[in-house]
């Protein structure tokens, strides 16, 4: 598995071939589509985040020494933005993932989605999923 | 008379910048309005001119401020025909106004007593209630809605009785832009002793309201959804409620003497004005009012009313649109859906667009609850939006819907 920097980077390359905004957007929108359905057990009240704007559930199980996510949105884009979250923090150790930056969001023109007044849930399931992170790295220690 | 529409958007600069490369469509009127140039001199007078801190100053600037402040009290008074300028209390708001009535009410209320509040409602206009309730013992009970977005009025006659004290409805609902029959409202609660507090804040922009003449008890509404800042509101209250009400706030301002053994309060309207105000922002609130009386709320409303009609029919034209708020008597809001788009994704391909539009539950959980939706994408119109704005929105729909689906 790459590391997450490595990831991070991969991904800025592959936005940098869109032209324009709608390019972007349709991107997020079939990544969204294709993110892996998370284990309906999973999509508890208690893993729900809430925001005004639109709802996101998050999971995160240890396998090996490595922290897994599954998550998923009522809404398209914002499930596009989680793939990409999956994408560069799943399967990493719960210490790399405390370690990362997510300024790639910004890097690809996505911005606005991380921006408190969206109040779509993203900042939130950052925050929950560094939180695994702490509590999982406890658990390895 | 037609509505010269160019001059009108002359007077708001803010229409004239772009969005993501776009010309700005302003449709979150309903969130707060745009300020012409006429309320926005007004404010950088006040600083450049006359800015001092009002009442007991001696000096000239603080003459020259504290009549511009008590001059806006009286256009606010005269502009909602209050029987005294006391009667106006300057507010940071809507929110701030309903506060101060619930804040006071839980000196008067007793176990049992019961409150009544409508289904649409902000959660402004519900939470204070709720806390209210907590602490004395009071029964919130809920006016319902039916399934066209208007209130279920023969259900209000049957919650009505001698335990009830307080109603409290918006004039318009903020989601749905239904325009609630308040002139009966207020009878019948009167008919059994309660009082009633309107929300006026998505009222107050379209519709003349005289409180007199509906007998109103409280009323409440904010300037920025009146061409003014924000953080400026008003409360009226008849004299002789808002007289029994305890201070909101110990400070400055609300007091007649203080010793450490024994404060008087002042009289109204300062005992609800502990502090120093937003001075410019009350003075700008004037400036508003006069604004739009300049133009004409009934003008206003007709040429809204056009608009309404208008993006109404455009917008049922695109397949699988529904709109939520069906009232006859609506202002010019429009809440809707399309086919399972969820509101967030619509709305976000819209502001790449250069449309701005709210999505969510526009702080009004229980009528999206009622509808079963998470929320809707809501475009609300003001007098100086275009039928060529509606068309670039009709079209934005048009593109995020195939974008999504």
């Amino acid at each position: 598995m790459a590391e997450i920097a490595s990831i991070q980077k991969e991904i800025i390359e592959e936005f940098s071939f869109f032209e324009d905004w709608m390019q972007r957007y349709e991107h997020m929108i079939e990544l969204g589509k294709s993110l892996p359905l998370i284990d309906t057990q999973h999509k508890t009240d208690d893993n729900i985040i809430k925001g005004c704007q639109s709802k996101v559930w998050v999971h995160a199980e240890l396998e090996k020494d490595k922290l897994v996510f599954t998550a998923d949105s009522d809404a398209i884009i914002t499930k596009g933005i989680i793939a990409l979250l999956i994408r560069v923090f799943s399967n990493q150790p719960p210490a790399a993932i405390l370690a990362a930056e997510t300024d790639f969001i910004d890097q690809i023109g996505l911005k606005e989605h991380l921006s408190p007044t969206r109040a779509n849930g993203l900042l939130s399931m950052i925050k929950q999923m560094k939180l695994y992170a702490i509590a999982f790295q406890t658990q390895l220690n | 008379m037609s509505w010269d529409i160019t001059k009108v958007r002359a007077d708001f600069p803010i229409l004239h910048r772009n969005v993501n490369g776009h010309p700005l469509v302003y449709f979150d009127n309903a969130a707060t309005s745009q300020t012409p140039k006429q309320v926005i001199d007004v404010i950088a007078d006040y600083y450049t001119h006359y800015n001092a801190n009002i009442h007991r100053g001696v000096h000239a600037l603080s003459q020259e401020a504290t009549d511009a402040y008590e001059k806006a009290r009286h256009t606010i008074q005269n502009h909602f025909n209050a029987q005294h300028a006391q009667e106006i209390i300057f507010t940071a708001g809507t929110t701030h106004g309903i506060n101060i009535i619930a804040a006071g009410y839980s000196a008067l209320l007793q176990e049992n007593d019961e409150l009544l509040v409508s289904a649409m409602e902000h959660h402004s206009n519900i939470v204070p209630w709720q806390m209210l309730c907590e602490k004395t013992g009071a029964h919130l009970k809920v006016i319902p809605m039916l399934p066209n977005g208007t209130l279920d009025m023969e259900v209000y006659e049957t919650l009505l009785n001698d335990r009830t004290r307080l109603v409290f409805v918006n004039h318009v609902s903020n989601a749905l832009g239904t325009i609630n029959p308040i002139e009966k409202i207020i009878d019948q609660a009167h008919a059994v002793g309660a009082k009633v507090l309107i929300d006026g804040a998505q009222a107050a922009p379209h519709i003349p309201t005289d409180v007199q003449a509906l007998d109103i008890d409280y009323y409440v509404t904010s300037a920025h959804k009146l061409c003014g800042p924000t953080g400026v509101g008003m409360l009226y209250g008849k004299s002789e409620l808002l007289n029994l009400l305890p201070p909101y706030q110990g400070g400055g301002e609300m007091i007649a003497t203080v010793t450490f053994t024994k404060t008087t309060y002042a009289d109204l309207p300062h005992k609800f004005e502990a502090g120093t105000p937003n001075i410019a922002g009350c003075i700008a609130f004037g400036a508003a009012l006069d604004y739009v009386n300049s133009l004409g709320l009934e003008a206003i409303a007709a040429y809204e009313h056009e608009l309404l009609e208008y993006a109404t029919t455009q917008l049922k034209k695109i397949d699988g649109l529904r709109i939520y708020g069906e009232a006859d008597n609506k202002t010019a809001v429009i809440s809707f859906l399309v086919g399972d788009i969820h509101p967030y994704d619509m709305g976000s391909i819209l502001d790449q667009l250069g449309i701005a539009v709210r999505t969510g539950h526009h702080c009004a959980q229980p009528i999206m609850d009622f509808f079963q939706i998470p929320g809707t994408l809501r475009a609300s119109f003001s007098f100086y939006n275009t039928f060529e704005e509606i068309d670039r929105l009709v079209a934005g729909v048009e593109k995020a819907k195939q974008m999504l689906e």
